[in-house]
């Protein structure tokens, strides 16, 4: 599904990633893992589309299409999902609001008409259980004044109404208290199926004991130097980060 | 000759006309104000009120004054310049001139009628007598134009104990009968102990010739009445205003004056609250989006006379291409006036390479224990905000409007009238280019 290639990228003439390669296939769980600094986020930013970093070298292409000439709102339409590490206070627009235009926006890009209001309420009702989210912060600003936590879980939430093809979680557990972080890693599991793949950036095994994935990937000043199973989250746990620099 | 000549020896004609009143109190205003504009001139760019706001472009034309012919137009043509899915009292002006044929008036129990009966029918010279000329700044030499030559406006006094059942629109339409035209109405609103009303006023041009509208308002709000007040400013691109209203409110009294600016080539808001009692609430809220080489200058002035009163400002602009706002907030808080609260808010949004905007709050306090505060912000679109909208999807476009909606939601939000809340709410949709799948 996603296929990244040799993927260089920085700000201005600082790189940031020098050469990454992953390949993620449909029905997968990738998570990436990387001491502070090593360029997760910037990975996950480059794959949004952010135009804050530019790509220097290599590709990234989702089911086969070239996706680095597209816009954000268009790799969005094609399926891509990213959970911000610090999602974006939006005043005067309410969250209701701003999930009602995404879903229509991507449905017509889609081709497809606008979500009769009765669906849209159906749907807002069904994920906003799943998240355990309380219905008042549906109509307040979006993100504005919410805890840390309440903003993580609201990013579930438009994910799970986005129904994306491909979600990428950053950093997804930071801020998040046990419960919350259950609720959070119970609503991206029930969203999993055979057609969708999720890529998880972490900097703690913590969260990978609810989302259990397939690979683990380890970043170092913008590389993947190391792969594996699910064990080597529980490695990276134990030894720390300090024997992955070695390795690079 | 300038105009400034022109309309000093025009008014001499209109006396010479016999088209004044010469015998009636109102002409000793009228005089007065004529000498004064004389002696004052238009306002350049040197004093220190009009540092931002230049004239010139607007006084090279040369106005006619008084409209030579009459223009009839059918309602179906000009329907949506009204808010027609309510019932409302209506005073249409055409070119200057009264139409009864769109307007609906009423005296039963109030007046909401014309000016020009008011000036000229006893009945009414009590009130003009009490109000008229009143509080309107006479240092104000656009202001005093307009007295000197005012024939027709809205005349609206509505005595105590009274709640309007429908709002009063005033509708002022240019037809273009003139290549270029100067009009001066002038409104008067009188609103008794306890009485409430709502208003919405609207300059339209319908066509593309040159029309300059110096507007005078009086508002008096008398003890526990309340008055909202509101003004569509979307004329064409041609078309100038200055707008001048003054308000002064009585113990327990609640004034909103609400100003949308987003047409027009030059608009002049001069708009002063004088409290004059206590317990006083006093609304000013604005917005203001431009574009192009558009301009617009919101001069506000709130005097805190009396003790326990307080004054809410919220003034939202957005600004593209090489247009132009001003915002002067100035709050006198006399020495008389302990406990006030005053606020005060600008914020704007440059959105145009080439657009700019000066703001300047102005707090004069002469008592010690009031609350006062006022915050400008000058800003531009917020880059991570949109990049968090497109990567759900909203494409830039949308997102940038949406961001803007909701920059000027806030100040939607305190419209009364749902029905003009929508409205207002579509002509911000419109401006900014987009149609939005919900209404906010």
């Amino acid at each position: 599904m996603l296929k990244i290639k040799n993927l260089h990228a920085g700000i201005e003439d600082k790189g940031i990633l020098k050469g990454i390669n992953l390949e993620v296939k449909a029905g997968e769980i990738h998570a990436i893992m990387g001491p502070n600094g090593s360029g997760k986020s910037t990975l996950s930013a480059v794959v949004a589309g952010n135009e804050t970093y530019e790509v220097s070298e290599g590709s990234i292409t989702l089911d086969n299409e070239d996706i680095l000439e597209l816009s954000p709102d268009e790799r969005a339409h094609r399926g891509v999902f990213m959970s911000f590490q610090y999602p974006i206070e939006i005043p005067g627009v309410s969250t209701t609001n701003f999930i009602k235009t995404a879903i229509n926006e991507k449905r017509k890009a889609n081709g497809l008409e606008d979500l009769p209001a009765k669906d849209m309420l159906k749907l807002i009702r069904e994920k906003s259980e799943l998240l355990e989210m309380d219905r008042k912060f549906l109509s307040r600003s979006l993100n504005e004044g919410f805890s840390g936590g309440e903003k993580k879980r609201n990013e579930i939430f438009q994910m799970a109404m986005l129904e994306p093809k491909l979600a990428i979680l950053d950093e997804t557990d930071s801020g998040l208290d046990i419960d919350a972080l259950k609720i959070v890693a119970n609503g991206v599991n029930k969203l999993r199926n055979k057609e969708n793949a999720v890529i998880v950036i972490t900097h703690y095994q913590r969260l990978l004991d609810y989302i259990v994935p397939d690979f683990v990937h380890v970043l170092h000043d913008g590389k993947i130097v190391k792969s594996g199973g699910k064990e080597l989250a529980h490695e990276l746990e134990e030894k720390g980060y300090d024997w992955i620099k070695e390795l690079a | 000759m300038s105009l400034h000549e022109k309309l000093v020896s025009s008014f001499m004609v209109l006396e010479n006309q016999g088209k004044l009143d010469l015998d009636s109190s109102i002409h000793d205003i009228r005089t007065e104000a004529i000498s004064s504009f004389e002696k004052q001139g238009f306002p350049t760019k040197k004093d220190e009120e009009w540092k931002y706001t230049s004239l010139k472009p607007i006084l090279k034309y040369d106005y006619s004054v008084f409209p030579k012919v009459e223009t009839a137009i059918e309602f179906k043509d000009v329907k949506k310049y009204f808010l027609h899915e309510i019932e409302s009292y209506k005073l249409v002006f055409i070119d200057g001139v009264y139409s009864s044929f769109l307007s609906s008036t009423t005296h039963d129990g109030y007046d909401i009628c014309l000016m020009s009966a008011a000036y000229k029918n006893p009945k009414y010279k009590l009130v003009l007598d009490n109000y008229y000329n009143k509080i309107a700044n006479k240092k104000d030499s656009i202001t005093n134009l307009n007295t000197a030559f005012s024939m027709e406006g809205a005349y609206i006094h509505i005595p105590k104990n009274i709640v309007l059942p429908k709002p009063i629109q005033i509708v002022n339409f240019y037809t273009g009968s003139e290549k270029e035209i100067l009009l001066q109405p002038r409104n008067l609103v009188v609103v008794g102990e306890n009485s409430h009303v709502q208003i919405i006023e609207r300059h339209q041009s319908l066509s593309s010739n040159v029309v300059l509208t110096n507007a005078v308002t009086e508002i008096f709000a008398s003890k526990r009445a309340i008055v909202h007040y509101y003004k569509i400013q979307n004329d064409d691109e041609n078309a100038s205003l200055i707008d001048s209203t003054y308000v002064q409110q009585k113990d327990n009294s609640i004034v909103s004056v609400n100003t949308y600016s987003f047409g027009g080539k030059l608009t002049r808001n001069n708009l002063e609250f004088y409290q004059d009692g206590e317990y006083i609430e006093s609304h000013l809220n604005g917005i203001s989006i431009l574009n192009n080489k558009q301009h617009v200058d919101n001069h506000t002035l709130v005097k805190h006379q009396t003790p326990n009163c307080e004054s809410f400002e919220a003034y939202k602009g957005i600004y593209d291409d090489a247009s132009t706002g001003v915002f002067n907030g100035k709050v006198i808080v006399d020495q008389e006036a302990q406990k006030t609260n005053a606020f005060q808010q600008n914020n704007n949004i440059l959105i145009g390479d080439k657009a700019t905007i000066n703001s300047k709050p102005q707090l004069e306090i002469f008592a010690d224990d009031v609350k006062c505060s006022h915050g400008c912000t000058i800003g531009q679109l917020d880059e991570s905000a949109l990049f968090y909208m497109q990567s759900r999807g909203i494409p830039a476009k949308e997102a940038k409007a949406l961001l803007l909606y909701a920059f000027t939601n806030e100040v939607v939000e305190k419209i009364k009238i749902p029905e003009l809340k929508s409205r207002i709410t579509k002509l911000i949709a419109n401006k900014l280019g987009v149609k939005l799948g919900f209404e906010m």
